[in-house]
């Protein structure tokens, strides 16, 4: 008994242990308290730079829906995160770190855009189709260069992914200064602008990608919960060795999926070039790449989740820029509660895998 | 002409060693902190808002140091103690970093009615100037002895961590926590307080090469868009290239600043490569160094064990 006594003297007042399984209600639940922390520490933020908090958060979100113009504003910058967002998730599922979306979606503006290019006479409907392939295998083949890699020799994917994003953006840097230089512009180096025939049609007002971002969200989250393929994702991510040894061919997982995540970050980009821009620039993912992953990872890599957390990011990051022209402020303050809800949201998920043991008085 | 190169190379690679340095002090305690860019991007900002407003370069410098350990301790806080995933925080404090550093970038700008400028005095303190005798040697004077004060503190900073590392028994200790956490944490090292330290640590020499971004390769005016711009990146990816060591790193960095001026000084009518492929370079170099070590599958030279996994006590 003496050792028994020994060792609850040195046992810690707070232990930390794991959870077993949380309810899906209690999840969100404790997402809304983290998202509200954030919020009032967002406020006292404003407040210490000598603003009203109230005023502010409410330019905000009446600044992005204010007008129909506002709101296809939003939509806009909504579409591209959405998109590249679920393509981040089946790889995170399978914990496949996958840092390259802002080069997947590259690859799939680059692929889809040389059909825009070269094949312009084309019927529309056909073209379209065509780049769409195109960007999906554009950004595919981009995902699956670090899985092979990862299979065939255990090469660390997050760095991997991470130089293949900047290898893909001088591909663009490329592009535009050689071989796809508009002869037309003189000044500055730049891609020829997309022909009508090329361009993505608008449904209400916004580019088509709104509608394949929304049928991606059920696509997606019908594979990842009724199919075979989705099965085998959580598996592989859950215990590599558990799928091994239920029989599953793990390498050829890895690549299917990756190949999976990196076309639907081509898709971002195909939309990108073909409905918003009209073109190919440096700046065709600018970011979104790595804005997509803490979407992703903040809804849970649950992909209608994902839809609501989409549309808070473009709603700050176009409420901000409205803000700029009433009160003057930088745009740059989204980065800042962006961060801010962010860091509260990561931690509060601390709450929901672990809970506090306090020691038990004798 | 090639002492001109060298010279540009030595310049443009400082900013990087900085960063590359602080991240290897980071991922050998066991963590991949992403949030370089942001980092660098605070530091950039404080380091030049301190130098505008005190006009000394050690206050500034030690500014650039706080802020970085400041953002770093928010990423150690989130990653050591609530266990969140590191490469979506380090993510997030790129984001929060840069939004910080243009938002009150702006403000400054505001307040001094147009682009700030350094005073005449501290660009002379940061100025380049050969040092007395040494200076005079010909060709070594000119390529080492005669850059900016912040050149040498780079190579300074890189040579203590190494020794640090190599030849310490906290660095040992460090090591271990990097490689084996639960192995270490039963050895008796304190794991929680290393990760903490050096996250932290790592952070301010971050800082540092943010403010060289912005005290320096600025040329004494704030410039709110094109601070840091992926410097900080590059220095992730240089970390993959300088083996996890910040003496290679030394090499490393004179090798990216070389990559990164190149297409000034490449003799054009010779060789015909696009510009692209000058700045692409490096990174595809990078990639090739990952493949190979990872195809090698040596212990020595790649990324420590424990990186990028939370240790978790009751887990191991």
């Amino acid at each position: 008994m003496s050792s028994q006594s020994l060792s609850t003297k040195k046992e810690p007042f707070i232990r930390i242990i794991k959870k077993t399984e949380i309810s899906v209600g209690k999840t969100i639940v404790l997402s809304l308290l983290a998202l509200l922390a954030a919020i009032i520490a967002g406020g006292i933020f404003i407040l210490a730079i000598g603003q009203n908090p109230f005023e502010i958060y409410t330019t905000i979100v009446k600044g992005a829906w204010r007008s129909s113009m506002a709101t296809k504003g939003t939509i806009k910058i909504a579409i591209p995160l959405l998109i590249a967002a679920l393509g981040i998730t089946p790889a995170f599922q399978m914990k496949f770190w996958n840092i390259g979306a802002e080069g997947q979606i590259i690859m799939g503006g680059i692929f889809a855009t040389y059909f825009a290019l070269f094949f312009d006479h084309l019927p529309h409907g056909l073209l379209l189709v065509i780049m769409f392939v195109a960007g999906m295998v554009g950004g595919g083949l981009w995902g699956l260069i670090p899985a092979y890699f990862k299979t065939r020799f255990g090469t660390n994917e997050t760095l991997f992914t991470l130089m293949l994003n900047y290898i893909a953006l001088y591909m663009i840097k490329f592009f535009i200064e050689g071989p796809w230089r508009d002869p037309a512009s003189s000044g500055f180096p730049k891609i020829a602008t997309f022909t009508k025939n090329a361009r993505l049609d608008q449904i209400f007002g916004v580019h088509a990608g709104w509608l394949i971002g929304l049928v991606l969200v059920v696509v997606l989250f019908i594979y990842l919960t009724f199919t075979k393929q989705g099965y085998e994702i959580s598996v592989v991510g859950e215990s590599v060795n558990t799928a091994r040894y239920a029989g599953m061919n793990v390498k050829k997982i890895i690549m299917r999926t990756m190949f999976i995540s990196g076309a639907i970050c081509g898709i971002a980009g195909m939309t990108q070039v073909t409905g918003a821009a009209y073109t190919l620039g440096e700046g065709v993912a600018g970011g979104v790449g790595f804005t997509a992953i803490t979407v992703a990872w903040l809804s849970k890599l649950n992909p209608l989740f994902i839809l609501v957390v989409t549309l808070l990011f473009s709603m700050l990051e176009k409420g901000c820029s409205v803000m700029q022209s009433t009160f003057g402020l930088s745009s740059a303050v989204s980065g800042i509660l962006q961060g801010i809800i962010l860091f509260f949201i990561l931690g509060f998920d601390f709450f929901t895998r672990y809970r506090f043991v306090f020691r038990k008085e004798r | 002409m090639i002492i001109n190169f060298l010279f540009a190379a030595i310049k443009a690679g400082t900013p990087l060693l900085f960063g590359t340095t602080g991240e290897i002090m980071t991922e050998k305690s066991g963590n991949l902190n992403l949030g370089v860019e942001g980092m660098m991007f605070m530091g950039a900002f404080m380091g030049f808002f301190v130098g505008f407003h005190t006009g000394s370069l050690p206050l500034a410098l030690l500014a650039a140091f706080i802020i970085g350990n400041f953002a770093a301790l928010i990423y150690a806080f989130l990653t050591v103690t609530m266990m969140a995933n590191q490469n979506v925080t380090g993510l997030t404090l790129t984001i929060f970093g840069i939004g910080f550093a243009k938002f009150f970038g702006e403000i400054m700008i505001r307040k001094a009615g147009g682009s700030p400028k350094l005073s005449p005095e501290f660009m002379i303190t940061i100025s380049e100037k050969p040092i007395p005798v040494l200076g005079e040697i010909p060709v070594i004077g000119k390529l080492i002895f005669s850059h900016n004060p912040l050149v040498y503190l780079s190579v300074l900073v890189a040579v203590i961590c190494s020794i640090y590392i190599m030849k310490t028994r906290a660095g040992l200790n460090m090591r271990a926590v990097g490689e084996n956490p639960a192995a270490a944490d039963a050895a008796g090292i304190k794991v929680t307080r290393i990760k903490y330290l050096h996250i932290m640590l790592g952070g301010g020499i971050c800082g540092l090469g943010g403010a060289y971004l912005s005290l320096i390769n600025g040329g004494g005016v704030w410039n709110n868009s094109s601070v840091v711009n992926g410097q900080g990146w590059i220095s992730v990816a240089l970390v993959i290239f300088a083996s996890w060591s910040p003496m290679k790193a030394i090499f490393g960095s004179l090798v990216f600043g070389a990559f990164s001026v190149l297409q000034f000084y490449a003799p054009k009518d010779i060789i015909h490569i696009p510009n692209a492929f000058y700045v692409m370079l490096p990174f595809l170099i990078t990639t090739f160094v990952l493949i190979f070590a990872s195809m090698r599958k040596s212990k020595t030279g790649s990324q420590p064990a424990g990186c990028g996994i939370n240790y978790f006590r009751e887990e191991r």
